[in-house]
């Protein structure tokens, strides 16, 4: 099986690499604007957060697959996760939040010991829940067999990875055998009422490109993976939502393997969209680290890029009026939510 | 001069082509954006009757262009191929209906 950046030793496991290669010059020797400038010249730069509507928690970075996009750089070798009493201060952030939705991811969020229990706890705070969970999980041990029951009792909203409806892109991607067994999974989750007509009970896919290319339109994809996978797999689901892939961590090292990094930077920088750019995520969600450290986003997490000093950076410390008059950290990376019709863990934002 | 007659990079410089007739240019490329705006057929439809055309006229340019174009409407490897073969047939079928007319000439002048 492949390994994670960090575990092989890679360079860009170190974040501030990744940093130094995302403003370094073009091979051309010029330098592509910088994301804050492009802002500023909107008036949105210091970029502010509207509200805080979603808590994000990352619990962990240890995955049974090692997707070559990944930007956690997740996998089975990555033992970083969170503990219960790390959660337990998450918790007490969220009882005393306005949050109206909690996030959690991973690697495979499932993978945790705790993350039954944590379900449970958010479950009585009355909030809503998503758990992203990357459906070959489910069918990776027995142990696991029973989640689409569990996230049916929690009225879990399920957000999942199906990059395309096709074994060969799906594959490429997130590796051999991923396709056939997320789409016993997607069974699995339609078999409780997950997606179906009538159910509450949601089930979201996500779509990114298995490339050095943006995402096509939201809705046209949604109808076309609506239609091949119910002819194809008799698979249904609730909302497409389609992702751009942001150049960081195990992206990012394709996309320098394969000579792509500068085409797809420029490509970003073209697409720069300002209605994107007013709606990007980091403006009413807030990310927790397996370590109870906070971040604007998911990404920035990976970047080890923490909330402005301005406002607490541990979850411990959590104090929402403060964080709602911090100034979001951006890099260059950023263009990858504001191209074209934008993107978010919720789908496009234009 | 150049060692080679394409250059990727020249691709991004298409636009430059109104320094030396804006007025042209400009009429062309409101055209061009107007025939690949979402219409009766829809843009991914149009992206791949381009790439199929790109094959005919065999243009590097386009090839690479339209690639990108129809991943990014979000066409499949498979249509994409489909489309290519689409061009190949009719490109084969032109020169081979013309057999016709070899052999009506062979008719004629043939005992
Ligand atoms: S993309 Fe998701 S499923 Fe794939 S390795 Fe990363 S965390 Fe795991
Ligand atoms: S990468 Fe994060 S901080 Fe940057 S714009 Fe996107 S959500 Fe905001």
């Amino acid at each position: 099986m492949q390994q994670s950046l960090k575990k092989s030793n890679h360079q860009l496991a170190d974040t501030l690499i990744q940093l130094e290669v995302l403003n370094q010059a073009t091979q051309q020797g010029s330098q592509f604007p910088a994301f804050t400038q492009k802002l500023r010249g909107l008036n949105l730069f210091p970029l502010k957060p509207t509200h805080l509507d979603i808590f994000q928690v990352n619990v962990g970075k240890m995955c049974n697959q090692v997707c070559k996009h990944c930007h956690v750089d997740a996998g089975p070798d990555r033992k970083e996760i969170m503990t219960r009493a790390t959660m337990q201060q998450c918790l007490t952030a969220i009882a005393a939040s306005s949050v109206r939705t909690v996030d959690i991811t991973g690697g495979a969020p499932e993978m945790n010991p705790d993350f039954r229990w944590f379900v449970e706890e958010i479950s009585k705070l009355g909030r809503e829940i998503i758990v992203r969970c990357n459906l070959t999980i489910i069918v990776a041990n027995k142990k696991y067999h029973d989640l689409p029951a569990f996230y049916k009792t929690h009225n879990v909203h399920v957000i999942s990875s199906l990059p395309y409806f096709s074994a060969m892109r799906t594959d490429a991607q997130r590796g051999q055998g991923v396709f056939e067994d997320s789409i016993k999974a997607l069974k699995m989750l339609n078999a409780v009422g997950y997606g179906q007509e009538g159910s509450d009970l949601i089930l979201d896919l996500v779509y990114n490109p298995s490339g050095a290319f943006l995402p096509a339109r939201q809705a046209g994809l949604e109808l076309e993976f609506k239609k091949k996978l119910k002819a194809g797999f008799g698979v249904d689901f609730n909302n497409l939502f389609a992702i751009t892939n942001l150049p960081i961590s195990r992206f990012l090292d394709y996309l320098i393997q394969s000579n792509n990094y500068e085409t797809y930077m420029e490509k970003l920088v073209m697409a720069f969209n300002p209605a994107a750019a007013a709606n990007v995520m980091c403006r009413n969600t807030l990310s927790v680290g397996w370590d109870g450290y906070l971040y604007d986003c998911d990404f920035n997490q990976m970047l080890e890029l923490k909330v402005s000093p301005s406002a607490p950076q541990h979850i411990s410390a959590f104090n929402e009026a403060a964080l709602n008059n911090r100034n979001i950290v951006l890099n260059q990376h950023c263009y990858g939510c504001t191209a074209g019709a934008g993107s978010s863990c919720g789908g496009t934002t234009a | 001069m150049e060692k080679t007659y394409y250059n990727p990079q020249d691709l991004k410089k298409f636009g430059n082509i109104s320094e030396f007739s804006p007025g042209l240019a400009e009429k062309f490329f409101s055209y061009y954006g107007e025939v690949f705006a979402e219409g009766e057929l829809t843009a991914r439809e149009k992206s791949l009757i381009a790439l199929a055309v790109a094959h005919t006229v065999q243009c590097p340019y386009c090839i690479d262009a339209y690639t990108v174009d129809s991943l990014e409407k979000g066409s499949t490897e498979g249509q994409m191929m489909e489309a290519i073969h689409v061009a190949a047939a009719i490109r084969g079928g032109a020169s081979l209906v013309h057999g016709v007319q070899m052999m009506n000439k062979v008719k004629e002048i043939v005992m």
